[in-house]
């Protein structure tokens, strides 16, 4: 085999493999894109149908409740302007307290309630998710510039 | 005063890295020996001066001298030594010096064992590594100095985030940056073989070992990262497909594809210009690990809080170092000489597929990490990429790579007999088929890519056992030939077959734990009793429990499958108060082939508490299979041809022709 057509053989193997790679990325990104949306969002814009988002702002002071089993824990998801009731099965996250940011995966039932399949951790408390963040400021909750509006230490600046 | 000490060593050595950046480059254009001699001296002052700086911030951190506002911001009197020790790098500044060390040490120890190395090849190693340094330092020095003081200091620090203050993620970071940073050897050796203009198979010896020895902690460090996940943050996952995730491995496929490239330079003489741009986008990858680790851009799972504006920094060296290398291959690669011709089917042509399966694989991983990033720039749309697109994407990847890895070895150089080398893997095939049977048995026949998943697994394992047999020629001719034949078999060929083998170990953990998980979650009186599978677990009381500087509610729960006890394990919830943070302490019992995992929740109460159990089918042989590749790797790294330092000539045992 010549070296012409060695390296034919291999271009022809890597264009297919980046073929095949490319029809891969995009057939998985059809179904697996997950947008996010702030409760102002949701007003707005309605959820995307049936598919799941992600729906991010601060746990509502005062809104966290425990079903009678204990097994569901419902909570509402504000960006200041608008607040969105979630409900949840299962263990939150360590850091998950009223007043503080969080962002939730899941979908809208046709309630008009967010059924969370997952409540996401965080590692530090004083990190506050971007989108969250962005969505806060475009409500006018939030000024840059300002302390976070999350309970705990400030952030921390060395 | 020892702060100051450090900083002033750390600014020293800033200056120290940019004459060996420049003198020995511009001696090496000039055949100046003098200018050439001064790198090897200078990155060992480098790799001292910064090893001082690094020893200053680890007493600070040791002594708690909270009137450094690192320390004041990261530490606590009361916390245990491991964790005051290795809170020098649970931070930003520390982690970057951390980064900044290992670095110059790597450059010291080219220096130091890189006696054999060409005079030129060997100064203009050292100046690429001294001008990654000028960057890296300035970036701390400009950017996240550690040194900086706070008048007047706090009475007591703030403490280190709970989360960190565990073994497991302690040396998490030391062994993930020794495999980034060790890249940035393989990139300096790229670079300065593209200035001279010349990659012979002596390069590539040099080469290979740095890589060896790079992919080894790189793939230790993710395996911790990835333990430390899965037993800390009680969600019971290993691998989430996460930005700071992704971050590590894709140089770590990157690496992976470099180390069989190089062998194909170093035995063959050929794939030269490839291999030199796989160690470029390497190192690349680590740097933008850092970035993305480092700058918060993307949203991820395991962000600590974070600065933008550092970001900038890490970026604009980004494009310095990835463009200006880029730009050097552009100009000079195609004047590299092109080596050894072979067929398609050959050792060369499993190690091509190799290397183009696996670049393919790091390029859908970075597509899916950076599409974010790239559609709210351009349209402001705020999405994710989750676990579906990585498993849509990465897997069908994969399952041609690992069939043929279990080939590869098996094939000549130059031009082989596939048919041949697949009769020789019939046991593999057939141990593939079992081992799906038996899967299919104990789960009931469902998913059925997870019996292909198991059946892979099996295949490679078995396969590496081939490729031994066959090398020793086993049960072909008489045992004690076989033996000996054995013990003079090169480490590198067993250390290869030992990693592929541990390749197939956790390959099967990673596809029983996607594919057989199971979960719980229940409100439990104490006094109560759930069921999972065969197995009770009764919640026998709560107590509360102090620690050096948390307090926890530890429960007692009892396992038992039937009438046998099983365990007694002792799930957490601690609340450390400095940092007024809760975190989860999960109990898990393994079974080797099952981890049995409780996680206490809130409680309700009224008594009872909220129970999260998984059981984790054959998760253990995730962290086995990691450590028994990072073993093969080490075992390989010993090869005396592959010694750093060891002559380059080669002695090759009469039956090992094939190594």
């Amino acid at each position: 085999m010549t070296r012409k057509r060695r390296r034919l053989l291999v271009l022809a193997v890597a264009l297919g493999l980046l073929g095949a790679s490319t029809a891969l990325v995009l057939s998985a990104f059809q179904d697996s894109l997950v947008f996010f949306y702030s409760p102002s969002d949701v007003v707005a814009k309605g959820p995307p149908g049936d598919r799941s988002f992600r729906l991010g702002g601060l746990v509502e002071p005062a809104s966290v409740a425990r079903s009678a089993d204990g097994r569901q824990v419902t909570f509402r998801v504000t960006d200041g302007a608008n607040a969105i009731a979630v409900a949840y099965r299962g263990i939150l996250p360590d850091l998950f307290r009223e007043g503080q940011g969080v962002v939730t995966e899941g979908r809208m039932l046709a309630d008009g309630r967010f059924e969370a399949r997952e409540v996401l951790a965080k590692h530090d408390e004083t990190y506050m998710p971007r989108e969250v963040a962005d969505a806060l400021k475009k409500s006018g909750h939030w000024k840059e510039g300002e302390p976070a509006p999350v309970g705990g230490r400030p952030a921390a600046r060395p | 005063m020892i702060v100051e000490l450090g900083h002033f060593a750390l600014a020293l050595a800033l200056l120290v890295a940019l004459a060996q950046g420049t003198l020995p480059l511009w001696g090496a254009g000039r055949g100046d020996r003098r200018l050439m001699g001064l790198a090897a001296p200078a990155a060992v002052a480098q790799g001292a001066l910064v090893l001082a700086a690094f020893a200053a911030l680890t007493y600070a951190f040791v002594v708690s001298d909270f009137s450094v506002a690192l320390v004041a911001n990261n530490s606590h009197s009361a916390k245990p030594m491991l964790y005051k020790v290795t809170g020098v790098w649970g931070n930003h500044e520390g982690s970057m010096l951390l980064w900044v060390l290992i670095l110059a040490v790597f450059g010291a120890a080219v220096a130091l064992f890189g006696g054999n190395l060409p005079p030129r090849l060997k100064a203009r190693v050292l100046a690429i590594q001294g001008l990654v340094g000028v960057g890296f330092l300035l970036f701390l020095l400009a950017t996240s100095n550690p040194f900086l003081r706070l008048d007047p200091a706090p009475a007591d620090g703030r403490d280190l985030n709970p989360l960190l203050q565990d073994p497991g993620l302690a040396f998490h970071p030391p062994m993930l940056y020794l495999g980034y940073v060790g890249s940035s050897v393989a990139f300096s050796f790229a670079v300065a073989a593209l200035i001279e203009g010349r990659v012979d198979a002596a390069w590539a010896r040099w080469v290979r070992p740095w890589t060896l020895a790079a992919w080894c902690t790189l793939t230790m460090g993710i395996a911790l990262g990835s333990w430390w996940a899965y037993y800390e943050l009680g969600w019971g996952g290993w691998w989430f497909w996460d930005p700071v995730e992704n971050a590590s491995f894709m140089p770590w496929l990157v690496i992976t594809a470099l180390l069989h490239s190089a062998i194909v330079v170093e035995k063959r003489d050929a794939l030269k210009g490839w291999t030199i741009l796989l160690a470029i986008i390497a190192f690349s990858l680590s740097l933008l690990g850092t970035f993305l680790v480092r700058s918060g851009v993307l949203t991820s799972v395991h962000a600590f809080a974070v600065d933008p504006e550092r970001g900038v920094f890490i970026l604009a060296l980004l494009i310095v170092v990835i463009g200006g290398s880029l730009l050097l291959y552009a100009v000079r690669a195609p004047a590299l000489a092109p080596g050894g011709l072979f067929a398609p089917v050959s050792r060369e042509g499993a190690l091509v597929l190799n290397n183009l399966l696996l670049s393919t694989a790091a390029a859908t991983v970075l597509v899916g990490t950076l599409y974010p990033l790239v559609l709210e720039a351009v349209n402001g749309a705020k999405v994710s990429v989750g676990a579906p697109y990585f498993e849509a994407t990465f897997v069908p990847l994969m399952v041609p790579l690992v069939v043929a890895m279990a080939v590869g070895p098996l094939l000549a150089w130059k031009r082989a007999d596939l048919s041949g080398a697949m009769g020789r893997l019939w046991i593999a095939a057939a141990a593939g088929i079992l081992a799906a049977l038996v899967a299919a048995w104990l789960s009931g026949g469902r998913p059925v890519l997870a019996l292909l998943g198991i059946a892979l697994a099996a295949w490679l394992v078995i396969g590496a056992a081939v490729d031994v047999a066959e090398r020793v020629r086993l049960f072909r001719i008489p045992a004690g030939a076989s033996l000996s034949r054995a013990r003079h078999l090169p480490r590198s060929a067993w250390g290869a077959a030992i990693a592929h083998a541990g390749t197939g170990i956790l390959v099967a953990g990673a596809v029983a734990a996607s594919a057989w998980k199971a979960e719980l979650v229940e409100v439990v009186p104490v006094g109560g009793e759930v069921r999972l599978g065969g197995y009770t677990y009764r919640l026998e009381r709560v107590d509360s429990v102090p620690g050096p500087n948390w307090r926890a509610e530890q429960a007692t729960v009892t396992i038992r499958s039937g009438e046998r006890t099983v365990a007694t394990v002792h799930p957490e919830k601690r609340f450390y108060p400095v940092q007024a943070m809760p975190t989860t302490e999960a109990a898990i019992h393994t079974l080797w082939v099952l981890d049995l995992y409780v996680v206490l929740g809130d409680p309700d109460g009224k008594g009872a508490w909220t129970m999260r159990i998984y059981h984790e089918p054959l998760v253990p042989w995730l962290w086995i299979g990691a450590a028994i590749m990072a073993a093969g790797g080490l075992l390989s790294l010993s090869d005396r041809r592959l010694r750093v330092g060891a002559p380059a000539r080669r002695r090759l045992p009469a039956g090992a022709a094939r190594a």
